[in-house]
């Protein structure tokens, strides 16, 4: 097995003045899916956030063997991090092209064919305003501002929040295709999504790590999962935000 | 930590300490119109004379209004532009009072006082419905407009003359060049009240709260208590200090000028809170002290004959005061961000405390 | 009637004034955050500037007329844009004490723009048409109103075509919805901090050589009572809007005029029509409630 991609030793996150994210250490594979999960409220958006340097963070954080926990932000996305952030956060403002023509990073911008192929819609809709949209082609938005460039590694929180069960498998299936080509460290609420894509996993628990091991081995369990996610494999709660 | 340092550290954070540090404070200070202490380049001569007097009175009136600033500022977080008007208010209101009315001069600073409670709580309620830099320019276009009715009354306020002190229902032993000493004990008196009155609203419930909003409104609100509330009551106690600092500072120059009112004034204040270490009450009057001797002795140089002397480069800087204070400020903000007071608390205590400084700075954002 | 024109032209004309100060102060909030305090000494320099070259050249004579326009923007420009690289990125997401640091740059420049002009106003020179009237709908209109309306509409043009067609633009829009999400696309932002300085820094500067001839002289404080109104602007119109700051300016400058006329209180009805603007609408015309996390 190959080097992972993203080692995580011992990142801490403030917010505020305030410990969201404590001690963290992981690593993310260097190919498929490693999926964050936890309950509400563990620390896996600030994890992510704590990875971009977009909130203030303390740590360890190694990209394909170099360090990045002293870069800005842009550097570090310039490096070939592909961010979707936890609601999406496109630009109400601007159009669905100029969304997707903010995030090409120059020659990064392999991913254009793709990002056409996968949302057709998009396409479409090029001329439209970003907060025109459902949330749906909003996620799709998003989505492909990540695919649109060649990445080194995704980052992709909680995609398919708050969406219709229909659009859930259309994200989830643009996620499969993406993971064929690049390693994806996902939070996802969805059970089912994370059976379908995540072949690793990894529980935080109060801002720390509580498990660390292979998708099936957590989901299968049902008691483990009752215990470390507070849910039942067949049917999740909706998160209520 | 060397121990040094934690038993300073333990007197200065004693609940006691502030007061007993006043006490001494006010005792140095009260006597020095009694002494003849000269300070060569700090002072314009030995403390008993009446110039020098006026000056550290003038030093006195400006800690006082700065610490009503700072608990705008400092304890509730609210960045404020206009704070001028409300010692404009106290300054004018005293001043036409006794002009105008028979009453005694304690009586018209009650009344005055009063007024500009009320002023203060009517645009604070409107002012207030925004936050942040909303707030600050909203509160300097409300200032604007007192300096503007100043300017454009002229039947009332002087206009661009200014007013001057009615002497008529003044007691007599506060009248007059050779009783500027007593006027500096006044000055002192008024300083210590308002410090109490801080002090008092700082421990208080309210006080509290003020700071818990100052640093997570959310959270206050998420309690069920109103953070506007607590962000009016604060601004209106400040204003009142604000105005009672105006009262005195008319009675001490005899008069005022529409300087008074302007924004200068504010941006003044707001020089003298983050030079002495914002969020610091020491702070503030030490700030007010250093910009009031600052200010006056590079007034005192730019028209000396050695300044004249120079050529035009270092002659024109030079001559302008408010260019030294302006640049001085920038640096201090810069380099400096807990002032005088961050800066002495840092080598007393060996603790870095310039990141206190800048997380509060960040929260008066908020 | 003819007064009714004259007076709305006018107003129009200051309204004018305040948008070039206005659309820089909205601007940089919008994408920064920032208040910027010194903005008026940008304004007062240019005025400064174009005022020392028309004095050379001779003010009369419409190419150094227009030389001084230039000059004012670009002196403007570049004062500001240092003004950002040397004090406001030291001080990165540090709001409140970028804006101390401007309070002290204003302090310090107006007392040095007054050691060097002194407090005096300085008077101005112009083309002798600028101070000549043209008949409009039966009213006499100065000229010098025409050539304020028509270059504030320019640089509102100028304005809306960068940020719409070009890349900077594109990052200045998308940073004054989200900042944060512009940096997570591996953008730089602070590179757009430096271009929208130099656009406000620019507009401020020609408006100070406008301001010059609209009222006839320069002094230190030209700037600074005129940021006072654009602040007001900018809240009437709406932190960060440029469209909200084009009408509340507009709005602003014609009440003015016309109060000022008819009661002598137009200062006084510009600061209730913000109060009024407060109380019903907090966040503005067209100002939007500032999402945070």
């Amino acid at each position: 097995m190959t080097a992972p991609v993203l080692v995580v030793d011992g990142l801490s996150a403030r917010i505020a003045g305030q410990q969201v994210v404590e001690e963290v250490s992981f690593e993310v594979a260097a190919t498929g899916v490693t999926a964050l999960l936890g309950r509400n409220g563990v620390g896996k958006t600030s994890t992510i956030r704590a990875l971009l340097g977009l909130i203030e963070r303390a740590g360890r954080v190694e990209l394909a063997g170099e360090r990045i926990d002293q870069l800005p932000t842009h550097r570090i996305v310039q490096r070939g991090v592909g961010y979707v952030p936890e609601d999406r956060e496109v630009f109400a403002g601007l159009t669905v092209a100029e969304n997707l023509r903010l995030a090409e990073r120059g020659a990064d911008a392999t991913g254009r064919d793709l990002v056409a192929e996968l949302f057709p819609e998009l396409v479409q809709r090029a001329g439209q305003s970003a907060g025109s949209l459902s949330g749906g082609q909003q996620q799709m938005v998003s989505i492909a501002r990540a695919l649109v460039n060649r990445n080194v590694v995704l980052l992709i929180d909680e995609p398919t929040k708050g969406l219709a069960p229909l659009i859930v498998q259309d994200v989830a299936a643009a996620l499969a295709r993406a993971a064929a080509t690049v390693p994806i460290l996902l939070v996802e609420q969805n059970l089912q999504v994370v059976r379908q894509l995540a072949d690793t996993v990894v529980v935080l628990e109060s801002g720390r790590v509580v498990h660390r091991g292979p998708a099936a081995g957590l989901l299968d369990d049902d008691a483990l999962t009752t215990r470390l996610l507070g849910v039942h494999t067949e049917r999740e709660t909706e998160d209520g935000r | 930590m060397s121990a040094p340092a934690t038993r300073i550290r333990r007197l200065t954070g004693a609940a006691w300490f502030p007061f007993a540090l006043m006490v001494v404070f006010a005792g140095v200070a009260a006597v020095l119109p009694l002494l003849a202490i000269d300070i060569p380049g700090v002072l314009p001569g030995p403390s008993y004379l009446p110039g020098t007097l006026q000056l550290l009175a003038l030093c006195l009136v400006f800690s006082a209004l700065a610490l009503s600033y700072h608990l705008l500022f400092g304890t509730a977080g609210m960045l404020s532009f206009g704070h001028a008007l409300y010692f404009a208010v106290g300054a004018y209101g005293v001043g036409i009072l006794l002009q105008r009315t028979e009453l005694p001069l304690a009586a018209a600073i009650a009344t005055t006082v009063a007024l500009a409670t009320v002023v203060a709580l009517a645009l604070g309620a409107v002012s207030l419905r925004v936050a942040g830099i909303s707030f600050a320019m909203v509160t300097l276009a409300f200032a604007q407009a007192g300096s503007v009715l100043v300017r454009r009354n002229a039947w009332i306020t002087g206009g661009e003359e200014g007013l001057r002190l009615d002497t008529d229902n003044v007691p007599d032993f506060l009248v007059g060049v050779l009783n500027t000493r007593n006027v500096y004990w006044l000055a002192l008196a008024v300083l210590v009240l308002v410090f109490l009155v801080v002090i008092w609203f700082e421990r208080s419930r309210a006080g509290h709260v003020a700071v818990a909003t100052r640093e997570n409104e959310t959270r206050v609100r998420v309690l069920g208590i109103r953070p506007f509330t607590i962000k009016l009551m604060t601004f209106v106690i400040a204003s009142a200090l604000a105005a009672l600092s105006g009262t005195i500072y008319f009675v001490l120059q005899s008069g005022t000028t529409p300087r008074a009112t302007s924004a200068d004034l504010t941006l003044s204040l707001l020089v003298i809170v983050v030079l002495g270490g914002v969020g610091a009450r020491w702070g503030a009057i030490v700030g007010a002290f250093a910009y009031t001797l600052l200010d006056q002795r590079l007034t005192a140089l730019a028209s000396s004959d050695a300044v004249a002397a120079l050529p035009d480069v270092l002659r024109i800087p030079l001559s302008e005061p408010l260019f030294l204070l302006g640049t001085l400020f920038i640096l201090v903000v810069l380099f400096l961000p807990g002032g005088i007071a961050g800066t002495v608390r840092r080598a007393a205590t060996g603790r870095r405390t310039s990141r206190d400084a800048r997380e509060r700075l960040e929260e008066a954002e908020r | 009637m003819s007064t009714v024109v004259l007076l709305a032209v006018t107003g129009l004309g200051l309204g004018a004034l305040y948008f070039l100060v206005a659309s820089g102060l909205s601007l940089i909030y919008g994408l920064m955050g920032v208040l910027n305090f010194a903005h008026g000494s940008f304004l007062t320099l240019g005025a400064f500037a174009g005022f020392e070259l028309t004095r050379r050249l001779g003010g009369d004579s419409w190419p150094a007329f227009v030389a001084s326009l230039v000059l004012g923007a670009a002196v403007g420009a570049v004062a500001a844009a240092l003004t950002e690289l040397l004090l406001i990125r030291r001080l990165y997401e540090r709001h409140i004490e970028q804006v101390l640091v401007t309070v002290g740059l204003s302090l310090a420049t107006v007392a040095l723009f007054e050691g060097i002009w002194g407090s005096d106003p300085s008077y101005v020179t112009a083309p002798a048409w600028l101070g000549e009237t043209t008949q409009l709908l039966g009213a006499r209109i100065p000229n010098d109103r025409f050539v304020l309306i028509g270059a504030a509409a320019l640089v509102l043009l100028g304005i809306v075509a960068f940020l719409r067609f070009t890349r900077f633009g594109l990052i200045i829009r998308a940073g004054v919805e989200n900042r944060a999400m512009v940096t997570a696309l591996g953008i730089d932002v602070r590179r757009a901090f430096t271009v929208v300085f130099a656009i406000g820094g620019t507009a401020a500067g020609l408006g100070g050589v406008l301001a010059s001839h609209y009222f006839g002289y320069v002094s230190p404080h030209l700037g600074g009572s005129l940021l006072i109104f654009a602040f007001i602007v900018t809240v009437i119109g709406g932190l960060g809007s440029l469209a909200g700051a084009a009408i509340a300016s507009v709005a602003v400058g014609v009440l003015q005029q016309f109060a000022n006329f008819y009661w002598g209180v137009g200062d006084l009805v510009v600061v209730l029509l913000l109060a009024g603007v407060l109380l019903l609408r907090p966040a503005g015309i067209l100002g939007k409630k500032k999402v945070q996390a």
